[in-house]
């Protein structure tokens, strides 16, 4: 019964860590359109593969990263800051999506600086 | 048996492979468009009013400001621009309270660094806060978005320890730079306007915003009054443009693969 059972584990382990892998894939694919995409200007096109990649694979720390600078871009200020945040969890010591967030920061309390004393 | 020659070729390709995964990012520019403050479109003018100034003599700080002002709005805004003359405030309020009991237009800068900022401008609110003087201005005007409010333009001066960087040679004549604290008496400027913008319908005051920024120099160095006042001015331009029109702000962040 009990090698049952280590064999069952095993082979659900297994068949997850394929499934996991295609995901990521999956999701990969879907930023590196993205990216081609937002590089030629198309923003809304670009958002569309992100949210796809976070679907697809909600612990990928770069599709928010990248998802919260087209929403940045287009000027969604709260959803970016909501993007950056999850990024940031995802992935705590990531400096490239600090810095962007750091950056994002700065624009977004500026809009909300009333009285400069 | 492996030939040298496709050892290379190998080794080649291995460093591409590991170099095509390690440039997983990609700069990109954007343009963040930032919604303006306040909705202006009830307005199709806008009066730069005229300004209370206090501190150095050596720039007329309601003049400037009302220039500097109409030019930018002119250039980067959406109202029309009215081209009329500042309004004197400050004999507003003399003329209300007689010479003596008002404070001074233009208080010197020795006077205005010793009261306290606030202090300097208690005389000028309630002028602010008249809605039936700034309802006859904007009757006068077109019912325009008036913009107004107070402009503080001091010397400071600040004494005390400054990191800077020190350039030496060692003994093999190479340059090394070392960061070297040391006590600097230092002079300069603060530039704290308070912009407040009237409904020219109602009177009603909409919105006002406070600036504070400043600018140190080293105790010998001679910078003209007026160019750091511009120099001021244009660190808190954006912003102020901002609460009246969308502003784009441009940048670049870090795509991540």
């Amino acid at each position: 019964m009990l090698r049952f059972l280590v064999v069952v584990t095993l082979l659900s382990a297994l068949s997850a860590a394929p499934a996991y892998a295609d995901a990521r894939g999956d999701a990969r694919q879907q930023v590196e359109f993205g990216i081609a995409v937002a590089q030629k200007g198309l923003w809304r096109e670009a958002i569309f593969r992100w949210l796809r990649a976070t679907e697809l694979d909600p612990t990928y720390a770069q599709a928010f990263n990248n998802l919260a600078i087209a929403y940045e871009h287009e000027g969604d200020l709260v959803k970016a800051r909501e993007a950056y945040e999850k990024a940031l969890r995802l992935d705590p010591n990531n400096p490239l999506i600090k810095q962007n967030h750091d950056l994002f920061k700065e624009i977004n309390d500026r809009t909300g600086r009333k009285d400069g004393r | 048996m492996i030939a040298p020659g496709a050892r290379t070729v190998g080794s080649f390709a291995l460093i591409a492979i590991l170099s095509g995964c390690t440039t997983a990012y990609l700069d990109i520019p954007i343009e963040t468009p930032i919604q303006p403050k306040l909705d202006v479109r009830p307005f199709s003018r806008v009066f730069v009013a005229g300004f209370v100034s206090a501190g150095t003599d050596d720039v007329d700080g309601n003049l400037e400001t009302v220039r500097l002002l109409r030019s930018q709005l002119r250039n980067k805004g959406t109202l029309r621009v009215i081209d009329a003359d500042a309004l004197a405030l400050g004999d507003l309020v003399a003329g209300e309270n007689g010479a003596a009991g008002a404070a001074p237009a233009t208080a010197p800068a020795t006077a205005a660094a010793e009261v306290s900022d606030d202090m300097a401008f208690a005389a000028y609110e309630k002028v602010f806060a008249d809605k039936e003087y700034w309802k006859k201005v904007g009757e006068e005007m077109q019912q325009p978005l008036i913009v107004t409010g107070t402009i503080l333009f001091r010397t400071q001066q600040r004494s005390g320890f400054v990191q800077r960087e020190r350039e030496t040679f060692d003994a093999l004549g190479r340059r090394v730079v070392q960061p070297e604290r040391t006590y600097m008496e230092r002079k300069g400027f603060i530039l704290r306007p308070s912009f407040i913008f009237i409904d020219g319908r109602t009177g009603e005051t909409l919105h006002t915003e406070t600036f504070r920024e400043e600018i140190l120099y080293n105790a010998n160095q001679t910078t003209p009054p007026l160019s750091s006042f511009f120099e001021l001015m244009d660190r808190l331009l954006p912003s102020f443009l901002n609460t009246l029109s969308a502003q784009k702000v441009r940048g670049s962040r870090t795509l991540l693969k």
